[in-house]
């Protein structure tokens, strides 16, 4: 029997930092300018624009080091992070351990110091890094080229969009093909980024097996078809087993076909992009490729094409002539800039260094341990009564599951968020329910990649297992959770309205006053 | 204080056993009793109001109907409860033409294609046995003195009840306990249903949505025969899943009408006939291009403006002359009906004079999943033409974006 830990989180009464320090308060006093810089650069503010230059100084917060160290540590201990207990929970994020000695590389100097601006001929051993590591992404997934500037999935998903768009502009057939087909449990950016790209979008529902059924593709595909962007596995974990078939419908209609690939992670290894007929994918290297997630900056979305479309992606590309690396700036076909500069290098530099660490053969293992992982948790959420899993007649999933509380919402009232929040009570993270649209009811999402143990799984699933008895037992306990976290409830219905959301301390300030209450 | 208005039919359900399609009338109340149908409903609305109880605790106080009507079981549950006085006993016999249903008539409603109304008259059914003007009286007394939600334990005929007397705007939900339960408006289950009432009265920014009331023939349905009317939208309360807020992206569903609305008012500047089914989501389409809409009618445009409104088959027939058209329709929330429920004045004919291929159907994602995977269906009364459409359909769920739906 699997021990359930006695945990209660920190609880600090902190304040936003901005509600802290004293005027005149410094954490760091610069050293003076050296005399023969000041002697080059006498006024240095004359540099910035005079409409764009500060007439009074920054309203920020003004501590000493140590408050500042405090305050986030604080911070950090009242918020579960994955270096404290296993996130085997945040299905299709792909949360496994990132080494930290990647993150000594990405702090040394050589890294840490480069400027986006430097001469090629002093940055030649980070381009061979990212050209080295192209070679290494087009060998994964069978395409040609790849760009890393995207800064997140997203970001590359719709280059791809965009890449769609270009390559049926140059044969003069943009007017005619304005649609592109998804399915239901692909990620919503399959239908978000199309149609920002001023696409109309089709959406395949998903057939009894969990996805779409062959004859709704061939029942939407025409000459209005300008391409297919799908996620497989899906959010379901299935596999479409006929997605050689889908290309193909799609390829004979004349539309080109973009691969989600940011559940890949069950698949490395096993299966290509290229090889399932795919002209476009992409990666994301902070969930697959083990770089840290978090605050949408330090991630990267790696666009990857045939060579026929290569011309489109974002410049500049890294380039070799046998000798010297540089970057290609003279890219009169690209679908332009996704993000200033060159992207989040650093995350190609994690991935470069992760890859070379596991080896061709390394790869593969991690999607075969990511999947015995998943259908060992499964195997052990089987037996909880009030679980549901639905579309079920395969048997074993590959990275992740969509389960489904629906039968104990039936048989006792306690739901999905009302699981959600207990589940902390136990020291462990809080799951991810599901993406839009929200087909499987009351749904929870587990994906647990290959960093987490054994008994890291049987620690989730015996928590699991004894929410689903206490919700038979005494169901307004669990409805009325979490009782051992460091906030105890959250309105989350804010969430959903402008009138009291707040996103900057300015928009807080005029929303609350002065009147505003700090919650408990 | 929480006030929920509680009316319970007693009789409701009881058909179902028996196998009998309702209790719509007293021969076939006494026919479900003489098969020894027991009632149901009470024991039902019970254990909605157990939760509801067991969340709000003493905060709540019921506005009840009398006896086993609603107060008699409020009482047995310990809870705090009134019986508002019946403000006046003669109204709301029959429905029909009293002053009170007029006043709340929604605009273009007909009164000629109702059927007619479940009401049999008071008492009688005989001892034990409401009627549908019960029914209308105790929720009328009810909502006179002011509540946060009205509950209804019952089937379809309680729904065209509670409609009659309430219209379309205060919020009510159905605990479900009918035989026919066509109607949009019900919890999933008794206990759903006192979940979904303590949430929307606990919520710090409860939501509405209308939810189709609609009802069958029972005597039509008993020879063999579905005669299935939409009568009009009680406003239901909508448990918008937090699950879509958290990390999705919020659907809001206004924000879907708008945008489908949007994708169908742009096309219908076209040349052609729009002719367009009754429901909410059809109804924001006229909305967009700021004409009229009848909301239970079929309504006909041409170049953005209103043709004709609330269109019979014959009307229709005769606006089809020689000119082409889209057929502008919207499934029935819950059970996905595209074609036969509450829109016969799409006859064979029509269809097949419009075409399938120029049939655009309009849903809400959310009316879509609700579904949870069942198909859409058409029932046009021609078998060959129901084959026909069945398949695959696109169905437009937004602002250029369509979803693909199999048809039963």
């Amino acid at each position: 029997m699997t021990r359930l830990r006695n945990f209660h989180a920190a609880r600090w009464d902190e304040p936003l930092i901005l509600d802290k320090g004293t005027p005149g308060e410094r954490g760091y006093i610069p050293p003076a300018v050296d005399a023969g810089i000041a002697a080059a650069v006498p006024n240095p503010g004359s540099l910035i624009p005079e409409e764009m230059r500060r007439s009074e100084p920054p309203r920020l917060p003004e501590l000493a080091q140590p408050q500042v160290l405090r305050h986030f540590l604080r911070l950090s201990q009242m918020t579960l992070g994955c270096h404290v207990t296993p996130d085997a929970s945040l299905g299709t994020c792909t949360m496994k351990y990132s080494p930290q000695v990647n993150e000594h590389l990405t702090r040394m100097p050589e890294m840490s110091d480069l400027h986006p601006l430097q001469d090629d001929a002093t940055t030649q051993g980070m381009l061979k890094i990212i050209y080295d590591f192209e070679r290494m992404l087009c060998e994964i997934s069978g395409m040609d080229a790849f760009t890393f500037q995207p800064a997140g999935g997203s970001t590359a998903i719709f280059i791809n969009a965009c890449i769609i768009r270009a390559y049926h502009r140059d044969r003069g057939e943009l007017e005619q093909r304005n649609e592109i087909i998804s399915t239901a449990f692909s990620h919503p950016i399959d239908c978000a980024a199309p149609s920002v790209a001023g696409f109309r979008v089709i959406t395949l529902m998903p057939g009894p097996n969990g996805y779409p059924d062959l004859d709704a593709l061939k029942a939407v595909v025409s000459e209005r078809t300008a391409g297919l962007m799908m996620t497989n596995p899906e959010d379901t974990g299935i596999f479409n087993p006929y997605v050689k078939e889908f290309t193909r419908i799609v390829h004979e209609a004349g539309g080109l076909c973009a691969y989600d690939q940011a559940n890949a992670n069950g698949i490395l290894g096993m299966t290509r992009a290229r090889d399932t007929g795919f002209d476009l994918c992409q990666f994301n290297l902070h969930k697959t490729f083990s770089v840290p997630h978090g605050s949408t900056g330090g991630s990267c979305g790696a666009g990857g094409c045939t060579a026929e479309l290569a011309k489109y992606l974002p410049s500049p590309m890294v380039v070799f002539d046998g000798e010297r690396y540089s970057w290609d700036y003279d890219r009169p076909d690209s679908v332009g800039k996704s993000r200033s500069f060159h992207g989040n290098l650093q995350a190609v530099l994690r991935s470069y260094a992760w890859v070379m660490a596991h080896g061709a053969e390394g790869l593969r293992a991690v999607a075969e341990t990511a999947v015995l992982n998943n259908n060992y948790l499964k195997s052990m959420l089987e037996e909880i009564p009030g679980i549901d899993i639905l579309y079920d007649s395969p048997g074993h999933r590959l990275q992740e599951v969509r389960y489904s509380w629906q039968p104990l919402l039936d048989e006792t009232g306690v739901n999905t968020e009302d699981v959600r929040r207990r589940i902390t009570d136990f020291g462990l993270q809080g799951y991810f329910t599901s993406h839009h649209p929200v087909i499987v009811p009351e749904p929870m999402t587990l994906e647990p990649s290959e960093s987490w143990s054994k008994s890291d799984l049987e620690e989730y699933g015996a928590a699991l297992t004894q929410i689903d008895q206490e919700a038979r037992t005494d169901p307004e306990f669990v409805k009325s959770s979490p009782h051992a976290s460091s906030v105890h409830r959250i309105h989350e219905e804010a969430i959903d309205s402008p009138d009291q959301w707040a996103m900057t301390w300015r928009g807080w300030k005029r929303k609350y006053g002065e009147e505003r209450v700090h919650s408990a | 204080m929480k006030r929920i208005g509680l009316i319970v039919n007693p009789i409701a359900g009881m058909g179902g056993r028996v196998g009998l399609k309702g209790t719509d009338g007293p021969a076939a109340l006494e026919q479900a009793r003489a098969l020894g149908a027991t009632p149901l409903s009470g024991e039902r609305a019970r254990q909605a109001l157990a939760v509801l109880r067991e969340r709000l605790g003493d905060d709540l106080l019921l506005l009840a109907a009398p006896g086993p009507m609603g107060a008699d079981i409020a009482e047995s549950l310990g809870i705090a409860t009134r019986v508002p006085p019946s403000p006046d006993r003669g109204r709301g016999a029959g429905g029909e033409g009293e002053d009170g249903k007029t006043a709340r008539r929604q605009d273009g409603e007909k009164e000629g294609d109702l059927l007619p109304s479940p009401a049999v008259g008071r008492g009688a059914g005989g001892e034990g046995c409401t009627s549908s003007a019960d029914t209308q009286t105790a929720v009328a007394a009810i909502l006179a003195e002011g509540v946060d939600l009205l509950l209804f334990a019952g089937g379809d005929g309680t729904a065209r009840d509670v409609y009659a007397a309430a219209g379309t705007g205060p919020p009510v939900l159905g605990i479900p306990t009918g035989v026919k339960m066509h109607s949009a408006v019900y919890a999933t289950t008794p206990r759903a249903a006192g979940e979904a009432a303590a949430a929307f009265l606990t919520a710090a920014k409860p939501q509405l949505r209308e939810s189709e009331v609609m009802d069958i023939d029972e005597e039509a349905f008993r020879q063999g025969r579905l005669s299935a009317r939409l009568f009009g939208y009680l406003m239901v309360p909508y448990q918008r899943t937090l699950v879509q807020s958290l990390k999705s992206g919020s659907t809001s569903g206004e924000a879907d009408l708008t945008g489908i609305a949007t994708d169908i008012a742009e096309r219908m500047r076209d040349g052609a006939l729009w002719i367009i089914g009754p429901g909410t989501t059809t109804r924001a389409i006229a909305a967009r291009l700021g004409v009229p809409k009848t909301l239970l009618g079929v309504d006909l445009y041409s170049r953005g403006e209103l043709v004709a409104s609330d269109a019979t088959e014959q009307t229709i027939l005769r606006h089809l002359d020689g000119v082409p058209a889209h057929i502008v329709v919207t499934p029935i929330g819950g059970q996905g009906y595209l074609f036969g429920r509450g829109n016969q004045q799409f006859s064979p004919e029509v269809i097949r004079r419009v075409d399938k291929s120029n049939i655009v159907v309009v849903s809400t994602l959310a009316k879509l999943t609700g579904l949870a995977g069942a198909p859409l269906l058409v029932d046009t009364g021609d078998p060959t033409l129901d084959a026909e459409l069945a398949g695959y359909m696109r169905v437009v769920t937004g602002f250029r974006q369509e979803s693909v739906q199999r048809v039963l």
